[in-house]
């Protein structure tokens, strides 16, 4: 069987850290930060990115604490994607937030290059300040995430009909003001 | 602020045994059943008879049924112990045992003169009673080790641990227990460990979040 390169050099690392060094553990934690980040803050809706580092510190803290649940014959991602994926279903349920991504995505937590998603949503932020904030968070969940208008209205107390309302007046500001076009 | 834990944790970093896991569940497995077999020869202490009661078939059901069981609860227990650990022939197993006594069982009773006896025995509350309090010390000494551990379905690994626990319980038990029908065992013995489960069950659904 033909490892991948990340899970060889994780697994090493893991491996050392499980005997003792510490330079090595140093290096697989910043290393796993780093994956992990992308990892929460894709799964997570934009009003919630902020949640992501929570995660990231909840999860090394998991991995610190439990680390003898790790069987060093196995996979190191395989132990690491069952971590992070167990804290943001605990997060999720604790905090009832509406997520991106259905839980049975079990994507790799690897290899994700969040750079493009990044300014994509940093363009989508700046355009969706310009309305209110309640008006914004319902356009992102009916038409950024997929949500339905009932949903999103439930999300913030609201009836269904001012939710649409609320959507199509914010909607058209914007594109009153971006589009350049008439009302 | 992430940096900063990195280097708390790195500098609280030790050593972790070759099998730590494994040697912390059954650690906590073999002494709190320890503690069990004293708490049955002061309770109940062991059946008078037990000389020639050595020598019986069902002296030695008894004795394997629940050490199986227990073992098999063990097994469970341990891969429910890591992330994303998933059971299948431990359950299995377990039932094929289940199904196994019943059809010994019943064999035994076909040659029975009077069936009931085999069947309803004369310690049903008893069996009830203590094969759960003899079950104690070990299901929480497991449920103590499991939460040092990474359990992703709580309830589940909690279910395993009460079923090891139960076992336990039930074969320390069987020193003290003087039935002699296999349907009693098959049916009240089961039933007994199965409390122990659910008990486990409900207590890992709360008490082995994390």
């Amino acid at each position: 069987m033909q490892a991948d390169p990340t899970e060889m050099r994780l697994r090493e690392l893991m491996l050392a850290s499980l005997d003792g060094d510490a330079a090595a553990y140093r290096k697989l934690l910043a290393d796993l930060g780093k994956h992990l980040r992308p990892y929460f803050t894709r799964r997570l809706t934009p009003a919630f990115a902020s949640h992501a580092e929570d995660l990231v510190q909840e999860t090394l803290l998991a991995i610190h604490t439990r680390r003898m649940t790790y069987d060093r014959n196995r996979p190191f991602t395989a132990w690491l994607h069952a971590i992070a994926h167990h804290k943001f279903v605990d997060h999720v349920r604790r905090q009832s937030i509406r997520l991106t991504v259905p839980l049975e995505d079990d994507a790799p937590i690897l290899a994700h290059d969040d750079n493009t998603d990044a300014v994509a949503r940093r363009d989508l932020d700046a355009v969706l300040d310009n309305v209110p904030t309640r008006t914004s968070d319902l356009i992102r969940r009916t038409k950024i995430d997929g949500a339905s208008v009932a949903e999103a209205a439930a999300a913030h107390g609201m009836t269904e009909t001012a939710a649409k309302v609320s959507i199509h007046r914010g909607l058209k500001a914007l594109a009153a003001r971006f589009a350049g076009g008439p009302k | 602020m992430t940096d900063d834990l990195i280097d708390r944790l790195a500098a609280h970093l030790k050593p972790v045994r070759y099998m730590a896991m494994q040697r912390q569940l059954i650690g906590a497995l073999l002494l709190s059943g320890v503690l069990a077999i004293v708490a049955m020869l002061m309770l109940l202490g062991m059946r008078p008879d037990m000389q020639t009661a050595a020598v019986t078939m069902i002296y030695w059901t008894k004795f394997s049924y629940t050490l199986a069981l227990a073992l098999l609860g063990l097994a469970a227990t341990l891969v429910l112990a890591r992330p994303g650990g998933r059971t299948r022939w431990p359950w299995l197993a377990a039932v094929a045992l289940v199904a196994l006594l019943v059809v010994l069982a019943v064999i035994q009773l076909a040659r029975a003169d009077d069936m009931m006896p085999m069947i309803m025995g004369s310690s049903i509350i008893r069996s009830l009673t203590y094969i759960p309090i003899l079950s104690l010390p070990v299901l929480l000494a497991s449920m103590l080790a499991l939460r040092r551990m990474a359990p992703t379905r709580p309830a589940l690994a909690g279910f395993a641990a009460g079923i090891m626990a139960g076992s336990t319980g039930a074969w320390i038990y069987a020193f003290a227990c003087t039935e002699t029908g296999m349907m009693f065992l098959a049916l009240w013995y089961t039933l007994a460990i199965l409390i122990v489960g659910a008990v486990g069950a409900v207590f890992g659904r709360f008490f082995l979040r994390w």
